[in-house]
């Protein structure tokens, strides 16, 4: 097998990228034109049609779409296709309360596997390979795309998703998995896990596709030398597609952007204007082939830089670099995105607005894995003499918490006034991680 | 007997305890009685203090959680069987204990416990 799953684009030319790129941008907006009123609606407050977008010069003319756009359609208004046409939804979650729904066509779907299963031959993956893929599957997209993507690449596909240890590394010996497919800080714990138990000899695994947190060259370095594997990163988001909207060859330099189907800009993130190539400022992927949830100009708010250097791997594919941070306030831990007002809002929420909404996050790295801490400032109001009850609140806000974000948080009730206050304002993160 | 007593927030931190009682002590507060209820990530100190409005304020000032609520305080005799006898009468009465702690009063030998049900005014009838 070769080591492109579309060669006649990977290695295209950049003006043949370039010219498919105008030609799907135009038709793209004027999909969008057409079928979504509030994106049309935008357009009209910029003074823009159709008819003003003949290449891709032109992209910068659009307005932007952003994650309260995404909030304030919800469900549906950013929706270009008749429900009939469509065959799934993704989630994720939204800054405040509202998840983020995006949906696909089977076209888009198509679209989506082909970008994973570009990720996995360019981490050397095969009709050969069995591909153990341990990122959590259903709303969440880890799971359902690298699974499309390794079937797609013909490899014998373990729908594993995530979580139970013991299984994962008992398949993972009994079968033989060669590629692995999972976040990195999962990885990372599987590493351990499979060293403590010595079972080293005994794993087959040569290349891991880690994804949807932060990792740094250190961490790459460690999985691989314990797991005897080259690792490569992926990168995507639901809003976009999901995995797959870049990821890395063998070079490990960087990540190729499928840019047949997004194209990206990087802008600054205060005044919107784009970027020359090659510096730093805000992602912005425009899709120009999705049929049902096509996004124009959608501010990542991932830090990043772009790269056209020639790549050693032979894909012509522009290069962005791993996001160097973010220009909103939103966390990824262990994988899922977190937003500070959402806690705000489950303590809310919480026995009809009795707990004063002081809290703190604290995010941590211990043996590669991420720690969740939140603590709650004990109020008047809400302390009894019963312990019972209080333990009870402090169970439902650990319960709602884990439903609203989707992973678990340890809760810890402090003193009042204890809540780390800068120049008065209430330090939200302690984010402890070095990465 | 009603008496007051003084519930406190006790966060899960080495020394926050020790800050609560270093309050008391500066200000001359003397604890008659106290009992610590705990989980494992907090716990509720309940005490009977001799100035229980003053330590109130002083505790709420260093940003303490507290709060007073009436409990009733019950001679018992300081014999064997003493607290079984008050314990035997709510029982009869079909009152339910939910905490509960003792002290000695050493002027005059006799213990007290102090009394968290969950009917008070029938425990009250039911002690006279």
């Amino acid at each position: 097998m070769s080591k492109y799953y579309q060669p006649e684009i990977e290695t295209a030319s950049p003006e043949q990228i370039r010219a498919l790129q105008d030609e799907r941008l135009v038709r793209q907006v004027k999909h969008v034109w057409d079928n979504v009123p509030y994106y049309r609606k935008k357009m009209e407050e910029k003074g823009i049609t159709p008819d003003d977008i003949k290449s891709v010069d032109d992209l910068k003319k659009l307005p932007f779409v952003t994650k309260a756009d995404l909030r304030d359609c919800y469900p549906y208004g950013l929706l270009a296709k008749p429900l009939s046409e469509c065959v799934r939804i993704q989630s994720t979650s939204g800054t405040t309360g509202k998840r983020v729904v995006a949906f696909y066509t089977q076209h888009d779907i198509d679209l989506w596997e082909d970008c994973c299963a570009r990720a996995i031959m360019a981490a050397g993956g095969t009709n050969e390979d069995i591909c153990q893929v341990s990122y959590g599957y259903g709303l969440f997209t880890g799971g359902p795309g690298l699974n499309g993507g390794s079937h797609k690449v013909g490899c014998l596909t373990l729908p594993m998703s995530s979580g139970n240890t013991e299984r994962q590394i008992q398949f993972m010996t009994d079968l033989g998995s060669t590629i692995l497919c999972c976040t990195p800080s999962y990885a990372a714990y599987l590493a351990e896990s499979i060293e403590e138990m010595g079972l080293r000899d005994r794993i087959k695994l040569k290349a891991g596709i880690f994804g949807a947190e932060a990792w740094s060259e250190n961490m790459r370095r460690d999985i691989e030398d314990k797991l005897g594997i080259k690792a490569y990163d992926i990168y995507g988001l639901t809003e976009i597609t999901g995995p797959g909207v870049s990821f890395e060859c063998e070079e490990q330099t960087g990540m190729h952007i499928n840019e047949d189907h997004f194209i990206a800009e990087i802008i600054d993130p205060e005044t919107g204007e784009v970027l020359p190539e090659g510096e730093k400022g805000e992602l912005v992927f425009t899709s120009i082939t999705k049929e049902a949830f096509p996004l124009l100009r959608y501010r990542t708010r991932d830090i990043c830089i772009l790269s056209r250097k020639k790549c050693s791997c032979g894909r012509t594919l522009v290069k962005m670099c791993k996001p160097m941070g973010r220009s909103d306030d939103m966390l990824i831990i262990r994988g899922v995105n977190v937003f500070p007002s959402q806690i705000e809002e489950v303590l809310l929420s919480i026995k009809s607005g009795e707990i004063t909404p002081n809290y703190q996050i604290i995010v941590d790295r211990v043996n590669n894995t991420d720690t969740f801490e939140v603590n709650v400032e004990m109020s008047e109001s809400f302390f009894t003499d019963d312990i019972k009850s209080i333990a009870n609140i402090e169970k439902q806000i650990t319960d709602r918490l884990r439903s609203v974000l989707g992973i678990g948080a340890k809760v810890r009730l402090v003193n009042p006034k204890t809540i780390t206050r800068s120049e008065g304002k209430a330090v939200r993160v302690i984010d402890k991680r070095k990465i | 007997m009603y008496i007051t007593q003084l519930s406190v927030f006790v966060e899960n931190r080495v020394g926050n305890l020790d800050e609560i009682l270093e309050v008391l002590s500066q200000n001359g507060i003397n604890i008659r009685a106290l009992s610590m209820a705990d989980t494992s990530e907090f716990g509720i100190l309940r005490m009977i203090v001799d100035d229980t409005d003053k330590a109130k304020e002083k505790l709420r000032e260093i940003g303490v959680v507290v709060k007073s609520s009436e409990v009733i305080a019950q001679h018992i005799d300081d014999t064997p069987g003493g607290l079984q006898k008050v314990i035997s009468k709510l029982k009869q009465g079909g009152v339910s204990v939910e905490y509960l702690y003792a002290f000695l009063n050493r002027e005059n030998d006799t213990a007290q416990v102090v009394l968290r049900v969950d009917d008070t005014k029938k425990a009250e009838q039911l002690l006279k």
